[in-house]
């Protein structure tokens, strides 16, 4: 398989609604995937179903390799004695029962880890009193320590302002560069427009795929939304702008089924 | 105070803490206080029933504690509210109450299970402490990883292949079992006490895990020494010095750590 990431005709139905209607796309190594979609559109569905999590009713999902997990979001006890360093040694062995003896070769590997995602200079800190973009680094090390092919992300940049997006972004096009396949959901693209290459749009339970230039364009995106859709260049980036005027006039246009 | 009668309450007293310290801090990190305040409770009416039936009052205590799991981790599948599980909480006790007042000596059969009975040990209390004592830290610490990654990050433990119910039960049994034994000997209320004190106050002074563990056994053992000691010299109940002992220890905790910023 030279695809890092095959879903296949994929179903999903959660308490007797069909929450994923035959999604298919499929992502090649080092491709960074935005999974684009309004809130309950069935993002964190389909990562699940990806995960394994959820057993799909119908289609099949195809992994090439270990895949890594960030989840949208951690409840982390300030108090919690975990600081962000022993959170990361958790992904190398936390699945492993037997006394817990020091390894100095996996606690350099941490280290190493740690440093990779910029994360060195709080490895030391509780993980519950780290910042929202430090604890995303910090996740991102803990899923990029074993390796992985495909890196799974839920809304990661929820909650950061946007210098932090910023950083977190430029992070996984980073990692992405080496090699690691980045799915990350997310119902803003605008934070991702310049580092994705590749889209799923997920509306009502249907995906639409293609590469970024292919989808962000105000007619593919208004039949998407099934709203008016803005396309803009400003400075050579651009910017997606829901509303008012443009050849729709702000009316609703039809979604593509 | 080292007298030669008093050499099995020493130990007793010792091992009791060293599980409790250790179970403590899984309860604090697993947010399991709740289960923790239930399983001794629940397994109360165990006692009352076993004197009741006039056999052996840890069997009574296991049972009943190990009933109490499964229906937490009913209620928990369940999604019931926390009003229902209170309700059978309560009920449970009132069924206890029910056993004593049938089996008569009542008053002093509710003091010894709630507060223990921890200067009356003899030898025969010995093998079961020692099995909670030493047992409980050596299983903890062989799940030390897995019980810390499902609750620290349930769903990427999850995507690990750990099962959360699985641990929990697993977690929760060791509770019961701790329990159980230690109930008639340091009673339910200080049983919960040094599960649930020397930990919080351990997670303060260290944001390290392993040192945290090893400090919630330590202050553990200390707060029961102390008590010990302050329970022979004064006369007073030693429950009396393990509640206020384990409060103390954590407002102190807890200062250090704002002083020290």
């Amino acid at each position: 398989m030279t695809h890092a990431l095959d879903v296949a005709g994929l179903c999903v139905s959660l308490g007797g609604r069909e929450v994923l209607h035959e999604v298919s796309f499929a992502l090649e190594p080092g491709a960074f995937c935005g999974l684009i979609g309004a809130n309950g559109s069935g993002k964190t569905t389909l990562l699940r179903s990806i995960l394994g999590f959820t057993a799909p009713s119908a289609g099949r999902v195809a992994l090439a390799g270990v895949a890594g997990y960030v989840p949208q979001k951690l409840q982390l006890d300030p108090d919690m004695p975990v600081r962000a360093g022993d959170f990361v040694e958790l992904g190398l062995n936390g699945h492993r029962f037997g006394f817990p003896f020091p390894s100095r070769a996996r606690r350099a590997k941490v280290e190493a880890m740690l440093a990779a995602v910029g994360a060195e200079a709080f490895a030391g800190q509780r993980i519950g009193e780290l910042s929202g973009g430090q604890q995303q680094r910090v996740l991102i090390a803990h899923a990029l320590i074993r390796q992985p092919k495909l890196l799974l992300l839920d809304e990661p940049l929820a909650n950061l302002d946007l210098r932090a997006s910023a950083e977190i972004i430029a992070l996984l096009k980073r990692v992405a560069a080496q090699g690691v396949t980045v799915l990350l959901s997310a119902h803003d693209m605008n934070p991702l427009l310049s580092a994705m290459d590749r889209i799923v749009y997920l509306a009502k339970g249907r995906a639409a795929s293609g590469r970024t230039q292919e989808v962000v364009r105000t007619e593919v995106l208004s039949a998407l939304y099934g709203y008016h859709i803005d396309v803009i260049r400003v400075h050579d980036r651009i910017i997606v702008v829901a509303g008012e005027g443009g050849a729709h006039g702000g009316k609703h246009v039809a979604a593509i089924p | 105070m080292f007298a030669p009668y008093l050499r099995d309450a020493w130990i007793v007293a010792t091992l009791i803490a060293l599980a409790a310290g250790c179970a403590g801090y899984f309860v604090v990190l697993r947010g399991a206080g709740f289960a923790a305040h239930a399983l001794p409770m629940a397994a109360f009416p165990g006692a009352a029933l076993a004197g009741l039936l006039g056999i052996a009052q840890v069997y009574g205590l296991a049972a009943f504690a190990l009933a109490g799991v499964a229906g937490l981790t009913w209620l928990k599948r369940a999604q019931r509210p926390d009003a229902a599980a209170a309700l059978v909480l309560v009920a449970l006790l009132g069924l206890g109450a029910l056993f004593l007042s049938l089996s008569g000596g009542y008053a002093n059969a509710v003091y010894a299970l709630l507060f223990g009975q921890i200067l009356g040990v003899g030898p025969a209390d010995l093998p079961p402490a020692l099995a909670i004592g030493l047992g409980v830290p050596a299983l903890l610490l062989a799940c030390f990883r897995p019980l810390s990654y499902s609750a620290i990050a349930p769903d990427i433990a999850a995507a690990r292949g750990l099962s959360g119910a699985g641990l929990d039960v697993l977690f929760l049994g060791l509770l019961a079992v701790t329990a159980a034994i230690a109930l008639p000997l340091a009673g339910a209320l200080l049983v919960f006490t040094l599960m649930v004190g020397p930990a919080a106050a351990a997670r303060q002074l260290t944001p390290a895990p392993l040192p945290a563990l090893g400090l919630s056994m330590a202050l553990a053992l200390l707060i029961v020494w102390a008590a010990l000691a302050l329970a022979w010299l004064t006369s007073l109940p030693s429950g009396f010095f393990v509640g206020a002992g384990s409060a103390l220890v954590y407002a102190a905790a807890r200062l250090w750590r704002r002083v020290k910023g």
